[in-house]
């Protein structure tokens, strides 16, 4: 990169500096993503690619791949569902109240970021099994909480709430005190509070909590496995999918699910962000 | 809301039944979810007595595990280390086109799924591809070894260093480097004597995070391991394992060695952000 020529791309590319080492890391960035990412995936795209378009279909309408793609993304819904209520509450919880032991609630919260999955797997599946603490109890009920549907709930409920809390709670501590004492001052109660000054505020970072968990649990796979009983048609989720289409050596079909899955999560990916961008310019932050 | 006698409260906090309700649910939840699975794994490591216990340690296969999750965290680590402060310098110190865009690339990897992660590396060293048999005619093997599973790990935890260093060096920005090199350091004195020093503690907590995803990782890892006992099984794996093979009591036993690392990881980041919290800065969170 002696040459004038090379020299005068790099001044049209970037801003003059004094800082030196531009080159040497950008460069090094580049090759390093470029050989670890993006060589990898666009191998992916061009395998699928390489896929006639009536093979391509004809794997996506396989019942079986329909049904899995349907429990990869329905569980994950559901689990997004019950993170965002219960993610609200306890982010709320950790910011407005004191108590004893808050800090360590506040660190508890990041442990499915720390805990390998598959150890959260074995776990839940001990716990939520028909012969676990919680499963025994839960079958007096007439639950059954592992090994169908519910037990994949369970786990991505446990693998997307620190996504959620983490996304709304700097929002929530951000909140100006303020515009709660205008509320109540003209005369709104607690609930009207929250519900018409508060949770709007909250709302695009509640959302991007949503899509950060949603889009998380379409792809579990180590924590769901265990508990899921992995029933095809099922209890048989997506990625599982493409793990026994290797095994079989179907690489096409294993490829083709890949793809769709990468595709609808990039879609998730961009909804995000747009929804970041939309709260920035309606609230002046980004979730 | 109460009808019963109202006593004066702040009109900014939630009536005492209320929060106690919200207080409550909150724990519940927390431990139905979160504490629980964490104590089992430690109780049903313990289930039949120490002596089991240290007995699923004494296992060739389970050692050999823990020695492969060390050294492909000992690989892969440093790598994403090297490529995350490298990163971090071009994006944080320099204005330069397409810099919005790298940053979403670098954390792309976090919006895959940990098993498509595994099946790109499949496709591109597995028997179909061009890589994969040309390699093997020099006696390389990536895929169902250990290069493998260290491409993988490095995928999966490719971003969490330099997602850390990006915001806290932008934070930062160019003007104690600029002084140091008026002063005439060089370009290596300044990173080493002055940038360097600035961005410890959130180079550490990167690091952190990096290292427990690294021994963690199980979809990505499974995929391109080939599962072969005592060779290319790493932790995570061998739990699996185990478990399939109802050794309940080895299985979590290596699971609750898993789960020790995990809580140490949250005890340091904990201690990180308690002291060091502005030098770790504001885009840590998740």
């Amino acid at each position: 990169m002696t040459t004038s020529a090379a020299a005068s791309v790099r001044w049209r590319l970037r801003q003059p500096s004094v800082i030196p080492g531009f080159g040497l890391t950008l460069g090094f960035s580049l090759a390093y993503l470029t050989l670890i990412i993006l060589i990898p995936l666009a191998g992916l795209v061009w395998r699928s690619a390489s896929l006639s378009g009536e093979e391509f279909f004809a794997i996506l309408a396989d019942e079986r791949t329909i049904k899995a793609l349907e429990v990869s993304f329905g569980t994950a819904f559901i689990a997004a569902l019950v993170n965002v209520v219960f993610g609200v509450i306890v982010a709320w919880v950790i910011v407005r109240y004191e108590f004893p032991g808050r800090r360590i609630i506040d660190a508890v919260v990041d442990l499915p970021f720390a805990l390998p999955t598959a150890v959260a797997g074995i776990a839940l599946a001990a716990l939520y099994a028909p012969n676990g603490w919680v499963g025994q109890v839960l079958n007096v009920f007439g639950i059954k909480a592992a090994f169908n549907p519910t037990g994949i709930v369970i786990a991505l409920v446990f693998i997307g709430l620190p996504f959620v809390v983490r996304t709304v709670q700097p929002i929530m501590e951000e909140i100006d005190s303020e515009v709660e004492e205008a509320a109540a001052t003209l005369g709104a109660n607690r609930f009207q509070t929250i519900r018409r000054v508060l949770l709007p505020g909250l709302a695009p970072a509640i959302l991007t909590g949503f899509a950060l968990a949603f889009a998380r649990g379409v792809g579990e796979y180590g924590s769901v496995i265990f508990i899921a009983g992995n029933i095809p048609y099922v209890s048989e989720i997506a990625p599982l999918l493409i793990v026994i289409r290797l095994e079989e050596f179907n690489y096409g079909a294993a490829t083709a699910i890949a793809t769709i899955m990468l595709a609808l999560s990039f879609v998730m990916l961009l909804v995000i962000n747009l929804i970041q961008a939309w709260s920035r310019r309606r609230y002046g932050y980004g979730a | 809301m109460a009808h019963s006698p109202r006593r004066l409260r702040s009109p900014t906090t939630e009536a005492p039944l209320a929060r106690y309700a919200l207080m409550t649910t909150a724990f519940l939840f927390l431990a139905l979810f979160l504490l629980l699975p964490l104590a089992a794994v430690f109780i049903e490591a313990f289930r039949k007595g120490s002596g089991e216990f240290f007995a699923a340690f004494g296992d060739p296969d389970t050692l050999a595990a823990i020695r492969l999750t060390l050294l492909v965290a000992v690989i892969a680590v440093p790598l994403n280390l090297v490529f995350g402060v490298a990163a971090a310098w071009a994006i944080a110190k320099f204005e330069f086109k397409g810099k919005a865009f790298l940053t979403t690339l670098i954390d792309l990897p976090f919006s895959v799924s940990p098993v498509i992660s595994g099946l790109v590396y499949v496709l591109l060293f597995g028997a179909g591809s061009v890589l994969g048999p040309w390699l093997k005619s020099y006696g390389i093997e990536i895929l169902f070894a250990v290069p493998g599973i260290v491409l993988a790990t490095i995928f999966v935890t490719f971003p969490f260093v330099a997602r850390e260093l990006i915001p806290l060096m932008q934070e930062q920005g160019t003007g104690d480097e600029e002084a140091a090199l008026s002063l005439g350091a060089s370009g290596w004195q300044t990173f080493w004597y002055v940038t360097l020093p600035n961005i410890k503690w959130g180079l550490l907590y990167g690091v952190l995070l990096c290292n427990a995803r690294a021994m963690g990782e199980f979809g990505a890892v499974s995929v391109v391991s080939g599962h072969i006992r005592g060779l290319t099984n790493t932790m995570p794996l061998h739990v699996e394992i185990l478990y399939n093979e109802y050794n309940f009591v080895a299985a979590f036993a290596v699971a609750s060695l898993l789960a020790a690392l995990a809580l140490v990881t949250l005890v340091v980041k904990t201690a990180l952000e308690l002291h060091y919290g502005a030098e770790i800065a504001a885009g840590r969170k998740h």
